[in-house]
């Protein structure tokens, strides 16, 4: 009996795991945000020993790198980081309702680019034909069936012959991006560039050019959080992205499902796409989506599928990209230290969903127990 | 028996949390022989042997190889003490010959797959293989891969085989041929174990035979001195009595009737062939048999789930005396039809359930298409759980805990209970008391027999015998994807289902364990 007692403890872990579920929502949220704020801190210090700048000095920088000076009553870079955010934001709402049904969408880029694209084109040829209110409609309604339909396709394949659909969505950036590529030749004649064009540029309220830009992405947040909350398309969603069988099970469509959701997916890419060209550069190059389409997949899952959360986690993801891109200029660091920055939040994020998750129990140790 | 064992199991007991699933087995296995481990589902045959090829460690007890006392705390142990296990799913690289995955993971010396190939080739001679070291898996037919595991045991030097339902998934001919090799392996010496249910193979290829019924060693017997009855008799065990009321059917008129039903699986086996029944309001159906012969293509086909190869499945309404088929119906159209079908699936939480939904939106599933608004109404649901809460007792913080939080016994009252809330006229449960203790499996009991008086056509698939015997009015048992006999619940014996459950017919082409 003892020689046994003692093979079993030679394998024995200091620790073990458990899985708790008692935990409660608050609990959990301020996990997150103590996560948050340690790795705040951990940018900071590492920072400081890359600059030998003091902490608060870094601070300072980052915060003027993402808000400028507001003290002295200039909003501009303000606007600049709402509207980055907003754009982001608007990808990451894009994504969630195929992450909710675990479909992996990581064609946000490929979709907006399509949305884009098409809004350029109205802009271009339809730019003086048609009276500006038809001219808008027209653009919005061309741009998210644009993005619809670069969302779709990879959706089909996936119902009826369940291909990989990261695979196809990551395919098909490229795809809209050589087509743009191939418009820009068209359009640009010799120089691939086309100059801002001034027909079919979304209205400008209040003096500011970002924000219509800003309200329109808050208003999808609600939409998208009441449908993937409140609605039965939202539920099925949910239904399907936690059990196939379920779903089989009380008669859902999945195919029906799939389809319809890479469709709303694809077409909200598509009106972020028509904020940046026709709301915000007037212009299109291969870059005008500059990978925000996968850094919002990353916002998606930090937000966990929730749209409100994911308007914090788009904020801190654009004051971070901008703030450390001012700690790079202003100390002459390498440019990937934005990245740098970025990743170690993230790394903060998501591992403590390790700790919600899961309880470290170390082993007491424990009288033995005659058997 | 003067030999030496090559293993002795003594004292073994494992439990999983509350659930006991062997206790105090002692067991022995000589060199030159073929022993059978027999039992019905759970009776923990398979558990046993994990234990002895290093998956699990025991509680309590000893194993010893050739006398002496050894632990084995993980397969890499087994092989060191030759035992080798060949698992019902086989463990293969698909896109690996078949030379590549026998060697693969062994660590001595230098790898070179010719001098392998070669000792393979050998091994095959010796034994009576039919086996191209160079095929590669993915091209394999199931009994091929078989023997790519059993190949695989033997090149590592394993002198004590054990072989968890070998022949489950094989043919016939590829059955005899797979008892022609381990024939020859006794006669090398080589001690082999089988898990298996099937009777006759048992009376047919070992020398002994030792039964395990719900975790317990029976006993030992040599096969010589045995019979079927014999055997069924230790793996069933006497009757128990449970006491569960069992009232005389009102008037019982047709309500389902499934005709000449035959169903594939997706590799083109057949997995129900010609089954043909009656299941009748204001009665319960028990449906009786191994796990994995079938019932539950043959519930999955009547809820709209399987594909349907042939036959005919026809509903009966009871209000308008109107009648439906069901076949290639989807659960869509079946509910759109007015059929009144509630399901409980065997896998609650993959099928019946969504495990991270509340409880709340649980009860949804069957109800939130209702009305035409395209936003969801989650008062009726969420009254509908606090009812079945609180009828049936569930332990529960409230409405809105996600089920996975759940005790087994309280997230199948939940199935249950919205199962039955949408007042079915035909119930199918699968399996409902498995994991539950007795009074959930009672509570359980009750909400059938209630709605048996209902006047609803119950169909249970049970695994219990005694409960089966208790509570339905006429048990159906299946084998191997047919009907081998449709018994009164009233009269049948436990002897008489086990005979009926372990008959197979020869033309039968297996039972499936996917």
């Amino acid at each position: 009996m003892s020689k046994e007692k003692t093979a079993r403890h030679g394998f024995e872990a200091p620790f073990h795991l458990a899985k708790r579920d008692d935990l409660k929502w608050w609990q959990a949220w301020l996990i997150r945000i103590a996560a948050i704020v340690v790795a705040l801190l951990v940018v900071g210090v590492i920072s400081m020993l890359l600059t030998k700048e003091s902490f608060f000095k870094i601070y300072e920088t980052m915060y003027r790198g993402a808000f400028g000076r507001l003290e002295k009553g200039s909003t501009v870079m303000l606007w600049i980081f709402l509207q980055r955010t907003a754009i982001l934001l608007g990808l990451s709402l894009a994504v969630t309702p195929a992450f909710k049904m675990k479909f992996w969408n990581c064609g946000a880029e490929g979709q907006a680019l399509a949305g884009g694209l098409a809004s350029m084109i109205c802009m271009i040829e339809l730019g003086d034909k048609l009276p500006y209110p038809v001219l808008l409609l027209v653009i919005l309604v061309s741009s998210m069936a644009a993005g619809a339909l670069w969302g779709v396709i990879p959706a089909i394949f996936k119902a009826q012959y369940n291909t990989n659909e990261t695979l196809f969505t990551l395919m098909m950036n490229y795809v809209a991006t050589q087509i743009v590529k191939y418009y820009l030749y068209l359009e640009g004649g010799g120089s691939n560039k086309i100059n801002p064009v001034s027909t079919g540029n979304l209205p400008i309220i209040a003096d500011n050019e970002y924000l219509l830009n800003v309200i329109i992405v808050l208003v999808i947040t609600v939409l998208m959080y009441v449908y993937l909350n409140y609605s039965k398309q939202g539920y099925e969603i949910n239904v399907v992205g936690e059990s196939r069988n379920t779903a089989r099970y009380i008669g859902i469509n999945i195919k029906k499902v799939i389809i319809r959701t890479m469709i709303i997916s694809g077409a909200v890419c598509g009106v972020v796409g028509m904020l940046l060209v026709a709301g915000t550069d007037h212009s299109i190059d291969t870059n005008t989506v500059g990978g925000q389409g996968f850094t919002a997949i990353m916002v998606s899952w930090l937000g966990q599928f929730n749209p409100f959360v994911m308007v914090i986690m788009s904020a801190l993801v654009i004051f971070l990209n901008m703030g450390s891109g001012k700690v790079t200029e202003a100390c002459g660091l390498n440019s990937s230290f934005a990245d740098i920055a970025v990743g170690i939040v993230i790394l903060f994020v998501v591992g403590c969903e390790f700790f919600i998750r899961y309880s470290v129990k170390f082993r007491h140790s424990k009288k033995e127990v005659k058997a | 028996m003067s030999q030496k064992p090559a293993i002795e199991l003594r004292g073994i007991t494992k439990t999983f949390g509350k659930v006991v699933a062997n206790r105090n087995v002692n067991l022995v296995a000589n060199r030159g022989e073929i022993l059978s481990i027999l039992g019905e589902n759970g009776s923990g045959k398979t558990t046993l042997m994990n234990m002895i090829s290093g998956i699990y460690f025991p509680d309590e007890g000893n194993i010893f190889v050739d006398g002496e006392e050894v632990h084995i705390t993980s397969p890499k142990d087994a092989y060191k003490y030759k035992i080798g296990m060949i698992h019902q799913h086989f463990k293969l690289v698909d896109v690996f010959t078949a030379a590549e995955n026998i060697v693969l993971g062994i660590k001595d010396g230098k790898y070179d797959l010719k001098k392998s190939t070669e000792k393979i080739r050998e091994i095959c001679d010796k034994y009576g293989f039919d086996l191209d070291p160079e095929k590669k898996v993915y091209t394999m037919s199931v009994s091929e891969k078989q023997t790519v595991e059993i190949v695989k045991v033997l090149y590592r030097g394993a002198d004590i085989l054990i072989l968890d339902e070998p022949t489950a998934v094989l043919t016939p001919q590829e059955i005899q041929k797979l008892f022609a090799v381990l024939r020859r392996m006794r006669e090398a010496g080589k001690a082999i174990i089988i898990i298996t249910h099937k009777l006759a193979e048992v009376m047919e290829l070992s020398d002994r035979v030792s039964v395990l019924r719900k975790g317990e060693y029976i006993g030992s017997v040599n096969t010589a001195e045995t019979t079927e009855s014999e055997l069924t008799e230790m793996m069933v065990g006497k009757k128990i009595s449970l006491n569960i009321e069992r009232s005389e059917p009102k008037n019982p008129t047709d309500r389902l009737v499934v005709e000449g039903l035959e169903c594939q699986n997706r590799a083109g086996v057949k997995v129900l062939s010609d089954v043909t029944f009656t299941a009748r309001g204001g009665e319960i159906l028990g449906i009786a048999g191994i796990a994995g012969s079938g019932q539950r293509e043959l519930l999955e086909a009547i809820a709209g789930l399987q594909k349907v190869h042939s036959g005919q499945i026809i509903y009966t309404n009871p209000k308008t005396g109107e009648t439906e088929n069901l076949r290639d119906k989807t659960p869509r159209q079946i509910r759109e039809l007015g059929v009144r079908l509630s399901f409980v699936p065997e896998d609650r939480l993959g099928m019946g359930l969504v495990a991270n939904m509340d409880i709340t939106d649980n009860m949804m599933l069957r109800s939130y298409r209702k009305g035409k608004s395209m936003f969801l109404h989650r008062k009726a649901p969420k009254d509908l759980a606090e009812r079945i809460i609180e009828e049936l007792a569930v332990v529960t913080p409230g409405t809105s805990t996600p089920v996975r939080q759940l005790s087994g016994g309280n997230i199948q009252k939940v199935l249950v209970g919205r199962e039955i809330a949408s007042s079915p006229k035909l119930l199918m449960v699968a399996y409902p008391v498995r994991g539950l203790d007795i009074n959930s499996s009672y509570t359980i009991y009750n909400l059938l027999n209630e709605q048996k008086e209902k006047g609803v056509a119950v169909i249970f698939v049970g695994e219990d015998l005694d409960a089966l015997i208790e509570l339905c009015d006429r048990i159906m048992v299946i084998g191997s994807g047919r009907i081998t006999g449709i018994v009164d619940g009233r009269t049948a014996t436990k002897e008489e289902l086990g005979i009926l459950m372990t008959k197979t017919t020869n033309e039968s082409a297996g039972d499936t364990n996917e």
